[in-house]
């Protein structure tokens, strides 16, 4: 019983991650709606490095679910 | 299938099991290399029924087929360069194979293979090889001075080529892990609330109207995972040249 508690609260330690992950996601957000306010011409270059830089933050989270996968199932 | 027990059986969704009968068992043809076999498939229809035409305004199918081989000659040449011409079918071969499993993988009773470890795992580690042999071929000797950068101070070597060495090696975990993780996170979170839509929908006269949350939550989650499924294969793609990028110009 002891271990499945460590596990859990384990698991949900791993995912304590998503609180820099949660920074940075606003962090490209509000940078991205600032820079086009500032050039709205300079959209469709800014907004692809924005998504990438979505996607890329997102990764971190998904590797921090993936420890508390880890940490859970095996 | 779903709820057994009152236990969530989330995982259950990426078991392997052979397909094709008794053929596919005894060679160990699964699902996923099915539906690998069928992306093929779809993208080469895709590729040569649109091309068929040949017409000077695209029908739909030619120019869904020109606006994919467009879009991804735009970010081979951003990205590296003229150089980087000779690249563009083997980028636009792993964008469009890494598209297709994302997207076959949203139907209901299809299998992802992209959110398998050992099946993305791989196509990394085919990048990495590809990077590292064109950095040699091209560079010689000059590809060690990769690992220290032009104008860095003498003394801070000790220190930096470690970090460099262990950043090139790591490129093929995180290229592999974040599109694995993606698509597994986003089935996961598909199945859990598919969960609860039956597990609520059981609780009585109230649990059907409950139920309808759940739903309206996995249907919001069905666009999401389009998004992804094409933002997974747009990231590989584009790190892809970036990494080919570095192996070209060295920095």
């Amino acid at each position: 019983m002891e271990v499945a508690a460590a596990k859990a609260i384990g698991a949900g330690i791993a995912v304590l991650a998503l609180f820099g992950v949660g920074l940075a996601m606003g962090n490209i957000f509000s940078t991205l709606i600032s820079s086009v306010a500032r050039n709205p011409a300079s959209r469709d270059i800014v907004f692809p490095i924005g998504i990438l830089g979505f996607a890329l933050t997102e990764a971190v989270a998904l590797f921090a679910l993936l420890v508390a996968f880890l940490i859970l199932f095996t | 299938m779903a709820v057994e027990g009152k236990a969530i059986d989330a995982l259950g969704q990426f078991e392997l099991h052979s397909a094709l009968g008794a053929v596919g068992k005894s060679v160990g043809f699964t699902q996923s290399n099915l539906y690998m076999l069928i992306s093929a498939g779809l993208i080469i229809a895709m590729m040569v029924w649109g091309m068929r035409a040949r017409a000077v305004v695209p029908g739909r199918m030619q120019s869904l087929a020109e606006s994919a081989y467009s879009f991804i000659d735009d970010m081979v040449l951003a990205q590296i360069g003229q150089e980087g011409k000779r690249f563009f079918p083997f980028v636009f071969t792993l964008f469009m194979f890494i598209l297709f499993g994302n997207m076959l993988g949203l139907f209901p009773y299809a299998f992802t293979y992209t959110s398998h470890i050992t099946m993305t795992f791989t196509m990394a580690l085919i990048v990495f090889l590809l990077i590292t042999t064109v950095a040699i071929v091209l560079h010689g000797k000059k590809f060690l001075g990769y690992f220290l950068p032009e104008g860095a101070p003498m003394w801070l070597a000790p220190l930096i080529i470690p970090v460099e060495i262990v950043s090139y090696l790591s490129r093929p975990i995180s290229l592999s892990v974040r599109l694995f993780a993606n698509m597994m996170a986003g089935h996961v979170m598909l199945k859990v609330f598919a969960t609860f839509v039956v597990m609520v929908g059981a609780l009585g006269t109230v649990g059907p109207f409950v139920a309808v949350l759940p739903l309206a939550i996995n249907v919001a989650l069905i666009g999401f995972e389009i998004l992804v499924a094409f933002l997974q294969a747009y990231v590989f793609a584009i790190l892809t040249c970036i990494y080919l990028h570095d192996a070209v110009h060295l920095h």
